[in-house]
């Protein structure tokens, strides 16, 4: 009895702070922007007056539906040129590599780079699409072109060139753990039954990776779209993502409750698809008995 | 491929025996050399840009253009004699090193409650405590700001560091939360059999055992916060860091100072972030 009194209090003194914490930083903070995001500005001034108008000026101005569509579809487009980089490289480590400590190597030197400051690797690949960047002039050098190329930089393909490189560890990542945990005689097993090669990868060995696929594809979709950086560094002026929109009301246009009305757009997206990719994650696991 | 095909056919004799062969290794060969190109091609698309950045910290000429012109160490020079970057480092240091101790004294409790307490909205608790993780930063920053703001708080290097313990501290709990379940918990029952209170166990013998863990990822959360920009954006006051002395350099135009800053930055985290994988990876004693 006195020990499980004792016990209680035990975790009591270990829960509280962490809890108190995280009721002042992280419950406090997103219950304060929720009710800024229907408060008003009349400038100068932002008014608690409760209305929905934020929302509205979200649904009917085309100018924010048209970059959060946009955003979208950048997303998209990063999670599969990701993936595409992503699985074969992955592939490659876990079935063909046979050294375990070769491998490991290899995989750490994979992953690294996502820690390694995400605004100089940003930074990096303005320099290199730039129109006397590295790309142009080591075209030019090479007599492949006469006359740089402004294309590269500036556009939504840098952005998707440059977030791709950024987030393909996102995708290495869970798609090294679901390889890895197949079972091999489930593929030699399979090719004993006189099952081919791509057959036999396209019936067990992809639909097994699906779920780290997409816990991959899901990072990756989520921190596109609530990046400001590359399209601020090597986006064009169709570049605009949602994440600038949100820091321009932050910063010149001083219209906060709007950018905070965009950000709980962002946070309902973003966690909308973390639990459907939660739940499908989960019936894939069940598929496999 | 139509030519590989007439070139089999032309010879009947072994034409099949080749066609075969060429079914039960051929492909096989040929995707195996083409799956080693594709990997090899991501290892080069990862590591390019950053030798590109370290090649060119060292080029002598203001453009950052093909072909080389020379070996200077320049920019190095002129990066390390700017006040106003030195400052930007010292407080990044200086946000960074607080921005730790935040993070290890809520990370801690809250991954060893999550291994060892049944207690109510345990779920709730875990998902919120992992919330800054899967969130966009931007978001996290930009609730903080509001509240700072309804708060009548000005903006500082403090509530960056704030800001910066909230966002990293889910990247302790879940390291140290993995390392307490892999830890054998009958050295902590002996400990007690033995006669150790609840506090000495947990110091002489639980500490002990996770120490690498926690060692590992206050470096990778230094690292983490040395180059944070998407909270630190919002929470920032007067005083930069250096991703935001960089973030506001680059607006104004590319020059090579920032490739040497840049190189020293990326191989000092490389250095972090390898010695945080190892001890992460390591088993204490």
């Amino acid at each position: 009895m006195r020990q499980s009194q004792r016990r209680r209090l035990a975790m009591f003194g270990v829960v509280s702070g962490p809890l108190l914490w995280m009721i002042a930083f992280l419950f406090i903070p997103y219950a304060v922007m929720f009710a800024y995001s229907f408060y008003s500005r009349q400038f100068p001034a932002i008014i608690p007056d409760f209305q929905a108008g934020n929302y509205l000026t979200l649904v009917t101005d085309p100018q924010y539906y048209q970059v959060l569509l946009r955003t979208l579809k950048i997303a998209v487009l990063v999670s599969l040129a990701a993936l595409v980089i992503a699985y074969p490289l992955t592939y490659y480590l876990v079935f063909k590599i046979k050294s375990v400590r070769l491998r490991s190597v290899l995989y750490i030197a994979v992953i690294v780079p996502l820690w390694v400051s995400y605004l100089l690797r940003a930074y990096t690949w303005k320099t290199i699409l730039g129109s006397e960047g590295v790309l142009n002039s080591f075209l030019i050098w090479t007599g492949i072109i006469d006359e740089p190329a402004s294309i590269f930089l500036y556009s939504q393909f840098a952005m998707v060139i440059v977030l791709t490189y950024i987030y393909i560890p996102f995708l290495v990542m869970p798609v090294y753990t679901a390889l890895e945990k197949i079972p091999r005689n489930l593929i030699e097993a399979s090719k004993d039954l006189g099952v081919g090669h791509w057959q036999t990868f396209l019936k067990i060995t992809l639909p097994l990776s699906v779920p780290g696929i997409l816990a991959g594809m899901t990072f990756t979709f989520c921190l596109t779209m609530g990046d400001f950086v590359a399209p601020f560094l090597v986006g064009g002026p169709d570049g605009l993502m949602i994440a600038n929109v949100v820091q321009v009301q932050f910063g010149t246009a001083f219209n906060w409750p709007l950018g905070s009305a965009l950000s709980i757009v962002m946070l309902v997206i973003v966690l909308a698809i973390i639990t459907a990719s939660d739940r499908f994650e989960r019936a894939g696991r069940l598929d496999l008995g | 491929m139509t030519e590989s095909a007439t070139t089999l056919r032309t010879d009947p004799g072994n034409g099949l025996a080749d066609v075969r062969r060429w079914r039960r290794f051929g492909p096989v060969k040929l995707s195996d050399h083409a799956l080693m190109l594709a990997a090899g091609g991501g290892l080069l698309f990862l590591y390019t840009p950053i030798l590109v950045l370290i090649i060119f910290s060292f080029n002598d000429n203001r453009v950052t253009t093909l072909p080389l012109r020379g070996f200077t160490l320049v920019w190095y020079e002129r990066a390390l004699t700017n006040g106003d970057m030195l400052a930007a480092i010292l407080n990044s240091f200086y946000v960074g090193i607080s921005a730790v101790v935040l993070c290890l004294l809520i990370g801690v409790p809250s991954a060893f409650a999550l291994d060892r307490f049944d207690f109510p909205g345990k779920a709730l608790f875990r998902r919120f405590a992992l919330l800054p993780i899967t969130l966009p930063g931007l978001i996290t920053g930009i609730a903080m700001l509001n509240m700072f703001r309804a708060m009548g708080m000005d903006l500082s290097l403090m509530t960056v560091i704030l800001g910066h313990g909230t966002a990293l501290t889910a990247v302790v709990i879940t390291q140290v939360f993995a390392r307490l379940q892999r830890f054998n918990r009958n050295v902590e029952e002996a400990s007690s059999d033995l006669g150790a209170k609840p506090w000495q166990t947990f110091f002489f013998v639980t500490l002990p055992n996770i120490r690498s863990a926690i060692i590992g990822t206050s470096l990778l959360s230094f690292t983490l916060s040395f180059d944070e920009i998407p909270v630190t954006f919002f929470l920032i006051g007067r005083e930069n860091t250096l991703p935001m002395y960089i973030y506001s350099t680059i607006r104004r135009g590319i020059t090579p100072e920032i490739n040497a800053i840049g190189t020293l930055i990326v191989v000092g985290s490389l250095v972090l972030i390898l010695l945080s994988v190892y001890l992460l990876m390591k088993e204490d004693e």
